[in-house]
């Protein structure tokens, strides 16, 4: 394990001296207590204090419109496959958001492969950035063990008052540290402030829904007919956003877009969801998913269960964007402490030490 | 520090520029393609699985195999004009049926899970097809046939809407006449020259004789066939994973990623589209 130190004065002369050469992206504040990951080149723009921003870092990995492949149709179907990728170093990752990433990870990795999204990958440098505290009533990071870090990061920020004491994870999160020449051994104190900050959270962030870690994915397995989605089905307005800003969402839509001259033009990809009625239909005009409730039901076992099968994670980071953002105030917090107490597992010690 | 875009050499998404080798319009909806891919390579594909098909400024969708494994050097699609057929959408099949041999069309795949044909040799088979359902199950049964001392008896029941709806008659009047092949057909609605039955798929069901241990069941249909299907052959004994079944679903990217195909925990793109019922009963987003 390695730590270094940053001053908090030299800070601004940090994110200065990455941003000389590469792309640096971080938490800018926007209007109405919202923040977005936007180009920095300076420290003095990056949010202090930010909640989880409108969209999670996926749309680095997983842009909303990506080129696959242009074409060229004048002489037959000529097609070439292409990647888009930019070179950038992401700042200010959150716990939850770094666990979205390794989701995003597992999904692309898995054969076949989408070597689109690894490429994309491989040009990206993270710094994460601890939450010392709750951002707001919505997150639910406790619940899926996401408030402290899990990896996934190349250097990894603690606010210790005074300064940042800093993880180097990896050789890329090494190098920007000799090559910024800001840092400073960190010593046994700067280690114990850690050590106690972690412990002092420990008590901070409790339990979000009062359940057994373990037991989650047995209350899924026996909710699948619960009212509880009609309850849900009742409220949506199927827009979408729930999807659109969660973290480990990344179903897409492929769509050709011909140019002017009707003979060249791109074949890309962009978010779908599936909380839109067509999404499930075939070309006959079967909707597999025709109700609302069952949408619904679909996008909550695809963080609580189907990815427990399948990849042994939850892919709910408890960023609490989806409630947050919800219209007709869906909220995941509530959702799941309902299911918990119609499968009797309430248990309001759990998670308390 | 800006955005690249760069060829990608192992993308999932290359096409391969196949060339249509002849055409036949089977009925008002639906069209019959030979397609080669280039230099007469192999498709090398099992029976059940399907492709993408691409018309690039238009778009790309999948579309069943039709032809078996065992006719090489190139292979065949039956394509409905959906826009035709339901009255909306279709666009990619629509700019489909206006093409004719020499035009060319983009391939992927093939993808999926098809037919389990070794596990299929030396049973006997009854197959179920209705509508458009034969289309898929074509590539399996004149594999059978191509490979029929491995199988045993072997029983084929169609279904259509009208007898002018009837896909690939001529073959179907062939494997009629076989003496290793039964065959039995049904139309919703029958034209004065009909000889055949009228009524649902499921009526021929009962009227089969067969030994449930060593029968497979294999249907393909429209989606809402296959609860009244399946509660025949059970009917009849055969065993839950000897009913195999192959499910439609919109697979966009067939590549298990972009999950527009999925049935609760499966991409029906990758995992499937064939599966064995005792599979199927417990997705309640199945069937």
């Amino acid at each position: 394990m390695q730590y270094v130190t940053l001053k908090k004065e030299r800070f601004d002369d940090f994110i200065s001296r990455l941003a000389q050469d590469k792309k640096v992206v971080a938490p800018v504040a926007q209007d109405n207590n919202a923040y977005a990951f936007e180009p920095v080149t300076s420290g003095r723009q990056i949010a202090k204090d930010y909640i989880p921003t409108i969209l999670p870092p996926k749309k680095y990995f997983m842009p909303q419109y990506e080129t696959l492949a242009t074409f060229n149709i004048g002489n037959g179907q000529q097609m070439e496959p292409v990647v888009e990728y930019e070179r950038m170093i992401l700042f200010g990752v959150r716990t939850c958001d770094l666990a979205g990433i390794q989701c995003l990870n597992m999904v692309f990795s898995e054969r076949p492969k989408d070597h689109n999204y690894l490429v994309r990958k491989s040009k990206i440098i993270i710094i994460g950035y601890e939450c010392n505290d709750y951002c707001d009533e919505y997150a639910s990071c406790r619940l899926v063990h996401n408030h402290t870090p899990n990896g996934g990061y190349d250097l990894f920020f603690t606010d210790l008052g005074d300064k940042f004491i800093v993880h180097i994870n990896t050789q890329a999160g090494d190098e920007i540290i000799e090559k910024t020449k800001l840092f400073e051994e960190a010593n046994e104190k700067d280690l114990k402030a850690l050590e106690a900050l972690r412990e002092k959270k420990r008590k901070i962030f409790a339990n979000e829904v009062p359940v057994v870690h373990e037991n989650i994915p047995q209350v899924f397995e026996k909710s699948y007919n619960s009212n509880i989605w009609e309850d849900l089905g009742k409220k949506c307005l199927s827009c979408g956003n729930c999807t659109n800003v969660c973290p480990t969402c990344y179903c897409f839509d492929v769509i050709d877009e011909p140019n002017l001259d009707l003979k060249t033009g791109k074949r890309y990809r962009r978010w779908d969801s599936c909380q839109s009625e067509t999404f499930a239909k075939v070309a006959g005009g079967e909707s597999f998913r025709e109700e609302r409730a069952a949408r619904q039901r679909h996008r909550y076992y695809r963080k609580f269960k189907y990815p427990v099968d399948k990849f042994a994670r939850l892919f709910c980071t408890g960023c609490g964007r989806c409630s947050r953002t919800c219209m007709a105030k869906i909220n995941l917090k509530e959702t799941v402490t309902a299911l918990v107490a119609e499968q009797g597992l309430t248990d309001k010690k759990a998670g308390k030490e | 520090m800006t955005l690249k875009r760069v060829i990608l050499k192992d993308s999932e998404y290359e096409i391969k520029r196949a060339r249509i080798l002849r055409t036949k319009q089977m009925t008002e909806t639906e069209k019959y393609f030979e397609i080669q891919l280039p230099g007469g390579e192999s498709l090398d594909h099992e029976p059940g699985q399907f492709v993408e098909v691409s018309l690039l400024g238009i778009g790309e969708a999948p579309i069943s195999i039709s032809s078996s494994p065992t006719k090489r050097g190139s292979f065949e699609l039956v394509v409905r004009d959906v826009g035709k057929f339901t009255g909306q959408g279709g666009r990619l099949t629509g700019a489909l049926h206006k093409l004719e041999a020499g035009d060319e069309v983009g391939i992927r795949g093939p993808f999926g899970k098809g037919f389990p044909v070794r596990i299929l040799e030396g049973n006997d088979l009854l197959f179920v097809a209705a509508g458009l359902g034969v289309v898929p199950l074509r590539s399996l049964i004149n594999y059978v046939i191509d490979n029929r001392r491995d199988f045993g008896k072997v029983t084929i029941l169609l279904g259509c809407r009208t007898p002018q709806n009837m896909l690939f008659a001529d073959e179907v009047n062939e494997w009629n006449k076989r003496l290793d092949v039964n065959l039995n057909c049904t139309v919703d609605k029958a034209d004065p020259e009909w000889k055949g039955n009228v009524g649902l798929i499921t009526s021929l069901i009962p009227g089969v004789t067969l030994e449930p241990e060593r029968t497979f069941g294999v249907v393909v249909g429209p989606p809402i066939m296959y609860k009244f299907v399946i509660k025949e052959l059970l009917k009849k004994q055969i065993p839950e994973r000897q009913i195999l079944l192959s499910l439609e679903r919109h697979m966009k990217c067939g590549l298990g990623k972009c999950g527009h195909c999925q049935i609760n925990d499966v991409y029906c793109c990758q995992d499937g589209p064939v599966f064995s019922y005792d599979k199927t009963k417990n997705f309640p987003e199945a069937v």
